[in-house]
Order: C-alpha cells, then structure tokens, then sequence
C-alpha cells in the first residue's frame, strides 16, 4: 500500500525523524493560509500524488511543474490553482498522468548537499537494508546502473538496527563532516526503527538533506507499506487514498484478489502469481496483448472468481477472456461453479476460453460441458493461448 | 533416491487442526505419505485423520519421532511456528502460509541460518517425491517417478512443468517449491547443489521469475558446479516494469532482476532457456540431449 508524501512526513515526524514543517491544502485558499501560518520566507508547493518524479513532471497542458517554490502567499495560491484538480504527468505515472487532489505546503531549508538514502528488505541479505548514496535528487536506477560504487549497502537486523558503528560508516562514506555524525546517527537510527516498527516495505528519501547548519533533514519521503503486515496497522491501513489507486484494482484488493490493469484486450484470470506472469508471457507470444494480470489465488471460493470475472469484464477494451486454472489447493470445480455463476449474474459479452488441469478437473470439465454455456474449451496452454487471442480479434481459431 | 524427503520421512502438520491443515494433511495421506501427527496449541489429545495432536512441536517429535514438518499455520503465527519447529530441531521445515509479513521473516532467517533445519518456503506448494511422499499441497496425480528435478519460485507453474514433463513421458526424482515471498528459507543454489548430489536426479528444470537476483546467482552456480543438464523459465517476460515496486526494488542488484538480465544470465551458463511456458517440459529434454550428444 502506498500513501501521500504528507502522510509519511506525519509518521516519519512522529517516529523522531527530522522533517520540516507543513501543510497539507486542498484549495489555493488553504495554500495561501498554510504559507502565512508557516511563517518561513520561502515555501514548496508540492503536489500529492502517488508517483515519483514530480518536481521534474508538468502538468496536462500547461507548463506547471509538480514541485514549485512560492515566496508569497499569493505564489502559494497561484502554484496550488495550477496544481488542483489538474493531471500531472511525472515519469512514473506513464502518458495518462495522475490528478492532483490535495498540496503539501512546506517551509524551506538551507540546502549544503543532497543525498539518498532508501530502506527495503533485501532477498540476498535475508534482512532489511539501508541504501544511501551521495547522488540525492537523482534517479537512482540510473545512478545503480552507471556508478554502482556510489551506492552504499548496510544490512541491519531488524529488532536491534543500525549500530552505531554503521552510521558513522555511512557518514564516512557519504563525506559529511565530523560534526554532522551525530545528526546522521539519530536520523539513520530513526528511520531504521520506523521502518521496521510500522512494516514498511519501502521507506525512500530522495533527497535528504545535509543543511547549512549541519542538520538532516528528510526534504521527501516516500513510503509503502507490506500488505501481509497491515492487519496490525490499523491507523496505517487508515491512511489508504482509494483516489490515487486504479478503481478495478482497489475493487479486486477487497476481494482479496490481485489484479493489476494493462492496455490489452485479452482479459487473464489464474492461479498463481507465477501461472498468471506465464500466461500474459503466453498471449503475447501468440500475438495478443494481455489486459491484465489477475491471480485468485489459492483458496478462491466461488464469490470471489464471480467477482474476478466481473472486474475483468468492468475493462471495456476487453474483447476475449482467458481462463488458465491449474488447481492445486484451488479445485477446477470452483472454478467451473463461478463461471456458471458468473454467467448468470454477470452475463459474458465477449468470447471465453477455459483450459483447465489439477485438482478435479475431471468434475470441472463435466460440470461445464452440462451447464449449456458458451465456453471455449482448450486442452493445454499453447491451445488455449492461440484459441483466445483469435476469438479476441473476432476470428475462429 | 531423490532429495528432501522419501517414503521414510515421518510428516507432522503445524495447524492441523485448521480447515486448511486437515484437508491437505488428508491429501498427503491419500498419496502414501506417512504422515505421523499433528500441532495445534491447545488442542493436545485430540485427534484428526486419526492422527494424535499435540500442543508443542516437542512432544509431537518426543511422541512419533517426525524428523519433518509442514505449516499451515495463518500468517500472524506462522513465523513464530517455524521458529519453534527449528527450536524443536526439526530437520525439515516446510512452510505452506501464505501472507507472512516479510519483517517476521527477516526475524526468523538468521535464526534458521544459524540453526541445522532446513526450511522450504514460506509461500510455496511443498516438497513432493513422486510414488514416495508428498508434503504440501499439489495435486499428486500430475507427478510420476523418474529424474527430473524440478524447481521453482511458483507454485501453479511447476505443476504445468511436471504436467508436461510426465506427458513427455519424463518422471520426476523430487520437485521442490521455494516459495514466491521475498525471503525464503531455501534458495535455487541450495537446491541445485542438492539435484547435483542426488544420483537420481539426472537433470534439472527450474522456473524463475522476475524480480530479485535468485536466477543470476544460480545460472553462475550451474555454469561452475552443475553437471547435469538444466532447462529453464522465467515467467513475467512481458510484464510491464515498476508495477509491483517503485525504485529501490531495483537499484540493490544494479541492474539485475530484469527478464532480459535473467535470460541472458541463464543463457551464458549454457542453460536450456524456455521460449514459453507451454515449452518448459520440451525445453528440458533439448538440454538431456544436447548434453547426450556431447558424450
């Protein structure tokens, strides 16, 4: 789960990490008061969106950048009217940009050097590890890519953190002077300790800054949280914006299953993470695009494969849909249940390609040759892949 | 001989008494594994599938000598169940649980690591030697004896590879599920060392994904240590970039997790590559006979 750069600026402050003062508008009036009550010369007018890249991205038809300094509460305003209710398109949020529904107003600071620092769990380590690099502002990837040895590494275990050892290590290799180690040592220890303690599944601060007076400071901050961890965060799981997430996903989400949405126009349902990637790999390989990946999972009951295919079928370029099921925990039965459900509640308009195998695929097949549906049956992948995407282009394979 | 676990191997359920638990504990004692007890706590005395349960994983090892385990355990506890299945010293941790928060099990690897358990999973479909002992949840009947060893980050998808290897008439010595979750106990390069020992084993098949650095590291094992034939998959070729995870996620390796940096990985390694996945079975018998072609 994702949540707004104030969002984390909140829990970030909260767990001791030294960010700046701000305040979150959702009109230029609001913009304008914030700037006035923060009392500093000079604010960021931020735009809070999901997506990285805003100070570099432009808004739809204007020359509005996502992230603008204001000098005046009338600048505040002005940014904030270009901002609201406008699509910004960054980097991350692809051609179709991303609405901005709300600002974050947040004083400046004196800026000696921006650096990067980011948490995540690390597969190799088997633990969580900070990542930090003297090249803040910049796109990482890029940096990982063409100057791997500015990126330092260090693995922490997760109930004891960082030691101090490690944070003047870190200091050390970043170049800050001696008198800014002891700053460096309580930010790192803090954002160490927040990230394990509300199971953040990614905590980036890019840039963070070394002030003019030798201080941290976490200029952004980006958060997302491990879902699996959530039902002992209730107060995050609060902080959930159902606006900034794709509607048929957040549908899919709270019905426990895990869809995310292409641009193709052959509808995937599967089982399995893995089953489900192979499947898109399958379609495109045979000529279609896929228009989405969705795994039911492994326990799916039949409420939730009749909502699967209704999500699926919410995808208006959606022109065929192929079901891959190899059930293992999931029995083929299930799934031949909901497709009748489903064809009675929901009603297929487009052409529907079944191929199943596993746990009682027999029964599954029968119950679908008796239940008068017309259902596409495939025996095998490579029949079902072919099968599907001449159906989606309105050819009989 | 095979890998992991043979007719001999004694399996208790961690949450046996769950509806999960019982049913694939049924499961394994329909495909002949012997399947010896069972652990809730609390429920010690009770019996399922005529199974004694017990309250601790100690006195279930005490009580019939299990020297496996398989966990069913909900998420929330299940770290804490895999930690008192190492405390108990059992050999052989299989852990089914999906949906374990990631932090509880960067808590539980070092403790692994540091222990003589060997844990599969969590997130995986189990451990299954065909005609011998199945522990976890696929569908037994898709599997035949024989001398493939089988791998993989994905459950549903090593049931399509073993689907296709037995129609292609090629039996399996093991197949093993590593679990599709950050952090697993057990990863391809310990396996394939395991494949590589086994005299049964005669070649490997094994299905990666994107993401992550685990297909890199083993195609660099195969090329140094394996010398059996090895076929693979990576599965999410065309999947687009950034969807699962924002920048971190990839910067650690540098570069690595891509389909494109996995593929060319396997490839330098003079591992047989998959061009799709309806061609993972037929992948694996090119690498058998290359390799016999070679002798």
């Amino acid at each position: 789960m994702k949540i707004h750069e104030y969002q984390a600026k909140e829990l970030l402050r909260a767990a001791g990490v030294p960010v700046l003062a701000g305040k979150v508008a959702r009109t230029p009036e609001e913009a304008a008061a914030a700037f006035t009550a923060l009392g500093t010369p000079i604010c960021a007018v931020k735009a809070q969106i999901h997506a990285g890249g805003r100070g570099k991205g432009m808004v739809k038809g204007s020359t509005q950048r996502g992230v603008e300094l204001a000098k005046t509460a009338a600048d505040a305003a002005r940014i904030a009217t270009g901002l609201l209710d406008q699509t910004l398109v960054t980097i991350q949020t692809g051609p179709e940009g991303q609405v901005v529904r709300q600002v974050f107003v947040e004083s400046g600071c004196a800026i000696e050097r921006e650096l990067y620092c980011a948490i995540l769990v690390d597969r190799q380590a088997g633990s969580p590890v900070l990542i930090a690099s003297t090249a803040g502002g910049m796109d990482i990837e890029e940096v990982a890519h063409k100057t791997p040895e500015l990126i330092i590494t260090e693995p922490f275990d997760p109930d004891r953190g960082l030691s101090a050892w490690q944070t003047r290590l870190l200091s050390a290799r970043l170049g800050l002077p001696a008198a800014s180690w002891r700053a460096a040592e309580q930010f790192f220890k803090a954002l160490t300790k927040a990230f394990v303690n509300l199971d953040a599944s990614l905590l980036e601060i890019n840039p963070l800054v070394l002030t003019k007076d030798g201080g941290m400071v976490a200029l952004d901050a980006k958060m997302t949280f491990d879902d699996n961890a959530l039902f002992r965060h209730k107060d995050v799981a609060a902080l959930r914006d159902e606006s900034e997430e794709e509607p048929a996903e957040t549908r899919a989400a709270a019905a426990g299953l895990s869809y995310v949405k292409l641009n193709g126009t052959i509808g995937c349902l599967v089982n399995g993470a893995g089953l489900a990637m192979s499947t898109m790999d399958l379609v495109k390989y045979h000529g279609g695009e896929p228009a989405n990946f969705l795994d039911v999972g492994g326990g799916a009951d039949v409420k939730q494969v009749t909502e699967a295919f209704r999500i699926i079928l919410s995808d208006k370029n959606v022109k065929a849909i192929l079901v891959n099921i190899f059930g293992g925990i999931m029995r083929c039965t299930t799934i031949a249940n909901a497709l009748i459900e489903a064809s009675k509640t929901v009603g297929f308009t487009v052409p529907l390609v079944v191929r199943l195998e596993g746990t009682e695929v027999e029964e599954g097949k029968k119950i679908l040759a008796n239940s008068g549906t017309t259902i596409i049956t495939a025996d095998g992948l490579t029949d079902a892949a072919k099968k599907v995407v001449a159906a989606s282009k309105g050819l009989k394979a | 001989m095979s890998i992991l676990v043979n007719r001999d191997t004694r399996v208790i359920c961690q949450g046996i008494t769950g509806k999960v638990g019982e049913f694939h504990t049924r499961g394994c004692l329909e495909y002949g594994t012997r399947m010896v007890g069972g652990v809730t706590p609390g429920k010690g005395g009770e019996t399922v599938a005529d199974l004694p349960v017990f309250d601790t994983v100690a006195e279930a090892v005490a009580a019939t000598g299990a020297n496996a385990t398989m966990i069913f355990v909900p998420p929330a506890f299940a770290a804490d169940a895999i930690l008192e299945a190492v405390g108990a010293e059992m050999p052989l941790v299989i852990a089914i649980t999906e949906g374990i928060p990631v932090i509880d099990m960067a808590r539980v690897m070092p403790v692994v690591r540091a222990s003589k358990s060997r844990l599969i999973g969590p997130n995986c479909p189990g451990v299954i030697t065909p005609g011998q002992c199945k522990i976890g949840i696929m569908p037994g009947y898709i599997h035949t004896p024989g001398h493939v060893g089988v791998m993989s980050r994905s459950g549903t998808l090593t049931y399509e590879a073993v689907w296709q290897l037995t129609q292609l008439g090629h039996g399996q010595s093991s197949c093993v599920g590593l679990g599709g979750d950050p952090l697993v106990g057990s990863s391809f390069i310990d396996i394939l060392a395991l494949f590589e020992a086994d005299p049964d084993t005669h070649s490997i098949l094994m299905m990666g994904e994107i993401g992550g650095s685990a297909e890199e590291e083993a195609a660099e094992f195969v090329k140094h240590h394996v010398t059996k034939p090895v076929a693979a998959f990576i599965a999410g070729q065309t999947a687009p970039p950034g969807k699962r995870m924002g920048h971190a996620g990839a910067i650690i390796s540098g570069g690595k997790g891509t389909a494109e940096a996995k593929l060319a990985a396997l490839e330098s390694a003079g591992i047989e590559v998959a061009a799709s996945p309806a061609d993972m079975g037929a992948a694996m018998v090119r690498a058998i006979e290359r390799k016999n072609k070679k002798k």
